[in-house]
């Protein structure tokens, strides 16, 4: 284990004022590089760093500060990846003890790391480390909170060249956006729930989380990554995609396919949901003339689409019919009406309800453009045009990565490690260009300009004071009452940012199973389209199950998270209880298989399926910008698209002169180059 | 792979190819050099690797490189170690030419020629297969060499299957998988493999997976055509089958002599004027079959008197299976009585040795009988073909009064339904197989407008009424199938003279589909009033007919007229042996050379080729497919010729070859390009027999 000891010593006096580093281990070599970062990489540097290196944010021996969690130490998992599994960018992963191995010289780095995999401390029982003092003391901009928003904003600034301070009170990365162990994301839920004097309007209100076999889960303490902000899945063709490959943050990241949807039918089965043609191809559930009708709606959605708009061709959807329902559309296009292949259904229940309209229109709307609400009876109905748009982002979306990612093949793809990868890419996407990363910093005041009265700073928790033009928040950030003596307009426009956009709230589940809904897949999306579960059920539910596959829990168990809009917190709750009801008795049907009713009781008795389960209702908020930038909630929907472009426009307020993440020719999708043939040996 | 549309080149990348191409050039003219001077050193194949790494379409190089190869192995053969590295490097270099080009045919045949060494695992070849078909899943390039390294490493036909399997799964609009698909099933039916012993077991399955991808995307063709091979194992019969034959079963035969009673009492179909003292024997089957003679039919006969009957195939190119076989029975000699009547059996089958052109046997011993009589009477009668001028004028013709006339003999033609017993047990799954696609398409077709769903149909109907014999109980689609073919034709104006075609033989098959509505076509041929003793003309003009089909149901013309359609071949009407007279006026007919069929027909006296292009066209594209006085196959006719007839041949070679065998008494070429002066004076000396040439008498 070399360390390069003569960089070390020449520049130990700048170490001591750098809060963090960047450390390369070239496998290569067998050794260990650890080189500074001040500013930003030189071009060589980088160049040196990315090809097969695993590159770590870590406290440095001299440095005081303990806070910086690793990027890349993730915490251990069930399923460490093989050793050769390379990432979509071409670095190696590493296990933190792999890394404390090469970094075995840094005590303290080691004695953090030790601590961090016991796994046994939660946030709230951390001592309150000392703080290091930060340098420089004045930014461009000052980020506060590392969801995926504020990342994204702190990687564009910070790719355009300005200074940036991202700061996050909490110790890991994410925000509402990350992915934390079974107990992080109790603690989270419940911090971030109980008003107090910091926080009188938390974000998750209503939080029940239920524990069946503790002894069970607490032997995989660290096993999980949970989402707080699931279910999400990518599209390949959507603006975070687009977003990774612009700013090389899909280096950092590997993606998996969602192998499947399904959709709640008419007898409470799950019925696939034939999304491409050689899904429709495949499909065992649709009729021959189903299949043909459905593909003939996707070709003359795709001719609608691949044509100008100034054509006037018969093959183009007319503007009459975009500017109707999608729902009526559908009845246009005969994909709603009852076809006579189709058994009638049992005319008693409520199912019967949804289904005079045809399946294939159910599917349409609810599993492929992913309406939110009843088209039928609400009053949010989704307009062709936007329908069609969604279909062409799903269509666009198949086979996409395929290229960049091997295992995306279909039109959904899911990160390893969660969700809570993303930030992660982000912010490190932004230390390699510079910006500061300070976690476990909470800021306890802002400070103002005397004479203007306008936004000059901030105080840490550290009691540093730290300057900056340009301030962005994340949404569950609270003035602390200490402010109360600072400028007025700066209460008035925090005042303004908490109480805004009331409006919605979306209430979210999370389930650890052992056994999956599906017994032969274990990654897929369930949809509950309204008044599939209960008469007055107004917002479609979607359900993501996720396996070990995709290092989220251990492997045999399964994570489930659903998600609805609703208006009101009973509304929510009902929602929630209904979907985790219907997925329990679809977990036992799914698990009873050929075994008599009987036996799989006696089973269900002896070994719960369900293990935990946490409901919750979040409060719906978007970004606003005043002086100082607020980000948005996680949304409702199931990709990043809306947030992202929110998040866009964002960025655009707060510096109107820069592009996000310029096009830059080395950019991973200009490199996919078509003409030659590549083929791995 | 697929759908990118081709970009213009840019400035800058032009001149890096015409760059490219400069080096190319230097490396080629040196490769060129060494290979000229056998150089096989080390620096030298090195430069044959650089140049196919850049261009692997250079055929030359590979030859090179097999050369090197060879020379190399017989440097070293005793060494295994260095033989294995050469052929390595010879793999290895494939390989990077196939990154460049995975397309080049040379590469490929390199790779494979490398393996048939049998020095190399063939292991890794799978491997590689799984990349370049990951990259371009249509690549029919490395379907070939996956058969090639499927059957190299008897890798099993199932797993192949399921491999077909998961391609069309990933996506449906690949034809070589499908294709690969029908060639994996042909085998494992052909051979009998566990799970494959039956079509019956087997092709409904394959039925199912199709509709999947016909019905998904109607306007992807790879289903179809997996389709239209499903419907041919459906409905083939492997093994071949008597069809037809003349004389008919049961049928009894009246033969005239020289000169002929007027007033005998039985039907025209039946009656046959005879020539010489031969008469034909036809057997029609259903498909081309080789091994029809003596020792494979037995004639039990007393007019056979010659032991050894001489059977002949009826094909135009010289093939010795042919799907029609005629031989020639004697009659007996001198004064018989003119009651006599002898009875003929021809029995096959018996013993094997009838095989069709895909190896299976005819399998079904079949026998039937005849009876022949023969009338001779002293007065002339009035019309004897070849005595008089025949006037093809419609008001020679008189309406066949069917009635007055004992019409079992003709309606004979339609109970040789011979059927075997293998064949019933299928039949039922066949048919309801049919019937249950054409619901499908019927459906498909309520929904879309479809031109290869309607082609589908049609052809599927077809099948269906082929099937469905006897034809008495026949529901019959034909009306439906002619309108399909129209519509198509209407459609899908490209493809119209395929259409026409297959329009001309549906419309053929309905007219000769039932007794009824071949008599309305019959007509007797007379200049005088009576029309007792007189010909029947089978009249099928004005149909626009473009190609002649259903000749299993016409060997008893002896008289046609098919003037006035569409013609441009007359294949297949060899098999009308009995015929006399012909009147293929007012066709399309582009050259001597699309008559060849009639050169089989030795009984043909009167020809009408009037007012077709025979001559009007300068280039004949099927000139090359007719034997030629350069070919070896008809040398001896040419000398033999060439004694007898000046050096018009040379001119007229086409007529030549077609005409000369004939013994014409009637020729018509009137309105045709070729006619002139020279040309008339030509034909004369062909057909010395020739008495009227278009109308006009010769002394």
């Amino acid at each position: 284990m070399q360390r390069n000891n003569s960089r070390d010593a020449a520049h130990r006096r700048r170490w001591q004022r750098c809060s963090t580093a960047v450390a390369a281990t070239t496998e290569m070599r067998g050794a260990a590089v650890v080189m500074q970062k001040t500013e930003t990489l030189t071009k060589k540097e980088e160049h040196l760093l990315l090809p097969n290196a695993a590159i770590a944010i870590v406290p440095l021996p001299d440095a005081t500060a303990p806070a910086h969690l690793p990027l890349l130490c993730r915490q251990p998992s069930a399923q460490p990846p093989h050793p050769a599994h390379s990432f979509g960018g071409g670095f190696r992963f590493y296990h933190l003890k792999e890394l404390c191995h090469l970094l075995r010289s840094t005590n303290s780095f080691e004695a953090e790391a030790g601590r961090l995999m016991t796994g046994n401390e939660s946030e709230s029982e951390l001592p309150v480390p000392p703080y290091p003092p930060i340098e420089p003391t004045a930014f461009d901009l000052i980020v506060i909170g590392t969801g995926l928003p504020e990342s994204v904003i702190s990687a564009a600034a910070s790719a355009s060249g300005k200074s940036v301070l991202h700061l996050d009170p909490n110790p890991f990365y994410g925000s509402h956006f990350s992915s934390l162990s079974i107990a992080d994301l109790t603690h989270f839920l419940n911090s971030h729930s109980t008003p107090s004097s910091v926080c009188p309007d938390p974000l998750y209100s209503d939080v029940e989380i239920s524990n069946y076999a503790s002894r069970l889960l607490s032997q995989h303490p660290r096993n999980f990554n949970l989402d707080v902000s699931g279910p999400r899945v990518l599209f390949c063709a959507d603006h975070a995609v687009d977003l990774m490959l612009k700013s090389g943050a899909s280096h950092y990241l590997e993606f998996k396919s969602i192998d499947a949807t399904f959709m709640l039918d008419a007898d409470a089965k799950l019925c696939s949901v034939p999304d491409s043609r050689a899904a429709i191809f495949k499909d065992k559930s649709l009729g021959l003339m189903e299949k043909n009708q459905l593909m003939r709606f996707f070709k003359l959605v795709q001719g609608h689409l691949s044509l100008d708009e100034s054509e006037e061709n018969d093959v183009r959807i007319s503007e009459e019919d975009l500017d109707s329902p999608f729902a009526d559309f559908l009845t246009k296009m005969k994909l709603s009406h009852k076809i006579k292949s189709y058994s009638p259904f049992p005319p008693v229940t409520f199912f019967s309800i949804i289904y005079l309209w045809h399946l294939i229109a159910c599917i349409v709307l609810y599993a492929i453009a992913m309406a939110d609400y009843d088209q039928e009876v609400s009053e949010y109905v989704l307009k062709t045009r936007d329908g069609i748009n969604r279909l062409a982002l799903y269509n666009s979306s198949i086979g996409r990565l395929v290229l960049m990612f091997q295992n995306a093949l279909g039109a959904l793809i899911y990160p390893i490690y969660g969700q809570g990868e993303l930030p992660q890419a982000f912010c490190r996407r932004a230390a390699v260009k510079g910006c500061l990363y300070v976690l476990r910093m909470p800021v306890i005041s802002l400070l103002t300009d005397q004479n203007s009265g306008s936004y000059k700073g901030v105080r840490l928790a550290s009691g540093q004071d730290i300057l900056s033009h340009k301030l962005v928040l994340d949404p569950s950030f609270t003035v602390p009452g200490s402010l109360a003596s600072s400028h007025q307009q700066l209460q008035e426009s925090f005042q303004a940012f908490s109480l805004s956009d009331n409006k919605g709230k979306v209430a979210r589940g999370i389930c650890i199973t052992r056994s999956s809904l599906k017994p032969d897949l274990s990654n897929f999306l369930v949809i509950f389209p309204p008044r599939s579960l209960f008469p007055e059920q107004v917002t479609s539910i979607r359900v993501l199950q996720l396996g070990g596959n995709l290092a989220v829990c251990p492997v045999g168990m399964f994570v489930l998270y659903f998600s609805a809009l609703c208006d009101e917190v009973n509304q929510g709750k009902k929602l929630l209880h209904a979907a985790l009801s219907a997925l329990q008795k679809l977990l036992v049907t799914g698990t009873a298989g050929n075994s008599s009713t009987a036996q799989s009781e006696d089973m269900e008795e002896a070994k719960p399926t369900l293990l935990w389960s946490a409901l919750y209702i979040q409060d719906l908020s978007l970004g606003q910008f005043g002086s100082i930038i607020s980000t948005p909630t996680p949304d409702g929907n199931l990709n990043y698209n809306d947030l992202l472009d929110a998040t866009e426009k964002l960025y655009w307020k707060l510096y109107p002169k820069e592009e996000l993440f310029p096009e830059t020719t080395s950019s991973p999708e200009n490199s996919e180059d078509d003409a030659g043939l590549t083929l791995e040996s | 792979m697929h759908g990118r549309p081709r970009k213009p080149l840019k400035p800058e990348d032009a001149a890096a190819s015409a760059a490219k191409a400069e080096k190319l050039r230097v490396l080629q003219s040196q490769f060129l050099h060494n290979h000229h001077n056998h150089i096989y050193s080390k620096e030298a194949v090195e430069l044959s690797t650089k140049l196919l790494e850049t261009n692997p379409e250079l055929y030359t190089a590979w030859n090179y490189r097999k050369l090197a190869v060879q020379h190399k192995l017989t440097e070293n053969d005793s060494d295994p170690d260095s033989l294995k590295s050469i052929l390595d490097e010879e793999l290895r270099v494939v390989e990077s030419a196939l990154r460049q080009n995975f397309k080049s045919y040379g590469a490929w045949h390199h790779r494979k020629w490398i393996l048939s060494k049998g020095h190399s695992s063939i292991d890794n070849e799978l491997r590689l297969l799984d990349k370049f078909q990951k990259a371009d899943s249509r690549n029919f390039h490395a379907w070939n060499y996956r058969r090639f390294v499927a059957a190299s490493m008897n890798r099993s036909e199932e797993d192949e299957l399921k491999y077909t399997e998961d391609m069309i799964c990933n996506n449906f609009s690949n034809y070589s998988a499908w294709h690969n698909r029908s060639l994996l099933l042909s085998n494992l039916l052909k051979r009998k493999v566990e799970g494959f012993v039956s079509k019956e077991k087997v092709l409904p399955d394959e039925y199912e997976f199709v509709h999947q991808a016909i019905f998904t995307d109607p306007d992807d063709q790879s289903g179809w055509f997996y389709h239209l091979w499903l419907l041919d194992q459906t409905v083939r019969v492997d093994s071949p089958q008597l069809v037809s034959s003349w004389p008919t079963p049961g049928s009894d035969l009246i033969l005239l002599g020289d000169r002929c009673l007027d007033g005998c009492a039985s039907s025209p179909f039946t009656r046959f004027h005879l020539d010489s003292r031969t008469f034909p024997l036809v057997l029609y089957f259903n498909q081309a079959v080789e091994g029809v003679n003596s020792s494979t039919i037995t004639v039990d006969s007393e007019l056979n008197t010659n032991k050894d009957l001489v059977w002949k195939p009826l094909s135009s190119c010289n093939s010795k299976a042919a799907q029609v076989w005629v031989t020639q029975l004697n009659l007996p000699d001198g004064n018989t009585h003119s009651s006599k009547v002898f009875p003929v059996e021809v029995s096959l089958g018996h013993s094997q040795g009838i095989i069709s052109s895909s190896g299976f046997h005819y399998s079904n011993p079949f026998c039937f009988a005849f009876r022949v009589s023969l009338q001779f009477v002293e007065t002339q009668p009035v019309e004897a073909l070849g005595k008089e001028i025949i006037s093809w004028r419609d008001e020679s013709f008189h309406n066949y009064n069917a009635h007055s006339q004992d019409s079992s003999p003709i309606s004979s033609l339609y109970q040789l339904s011979i059927k075997n017993d293998n064949e019933l047990t299928d039949f039922e799954w066949r048919a309801a197989t049919i019937a249950k696609e054409i619901d499908h398409f019927r459906e498909l077709l309520s929904l879309i407008n479809c031109k290869i769903g309607k082609l589908t149909l049609a052809r599927l109907l077809m099948a269906h009424d082929a099937m469905m014999c006897p034809p008495a109980n026949k529901i019959s689609h034909s009306e439906e199938v002619l309108e399909l073919y129209n519509d198509l034709m209407r459609l899908d104006p490209t493809h119209v003279q395929y259409y026409k075609d297959q329009h001309s033989l549906v419309l053929l098959q309905q007219v000769t589909s039932n007794w009824e509505s071949l008599l309305s076509r019959c007509f007797h041929y007379s200049n005088s009033p009576s029309n007792r003793g007189s010909p029947m003309c089978l009249q099928l003009k004005n149909l626009s007919l473009s190609r002649l089909g259903s000749f299993d149901k016409l060997l008893w013309v002896q008289m046609l007229d098919l003037s006035h359609n569409e013609l441009r071949s007359i294949e297949g009407l060899e098999a009308l042996q009995l015929l006399s007279c012909l009147n293929l006026s007012n066709n399309i007919l582009g050259s001597f050379t699309a008559l060849e069929p009639i050169r089989q027909l030795k009984s043909l006296r009167a020809l009408n080729i009037s007012y077709n292009e025979i001559g009007a066209h300068s280039i004949d594209t099927t000139k090359y497919l007719c034997s030629s006085p350069l070919s070896h196959s008809v040398g001896s006719e040419w000398n033999h010729g060439q004694t007898v007839i000046d050096d018009d041949i040379k001119s007229y070679w086409e007529a030549y070859f077609i005409l000369k065998g004939l013994n014409l008494t009637q020729f018509d070429i009137v309105g045709n390009a070729i006619v002139n002066e020279k040309f008339k004076s030509f034909l004369i000396k062909v057909l010395p027999g020739l008495k009227w040439l278009d109308g006009e008498q010769l002394h």
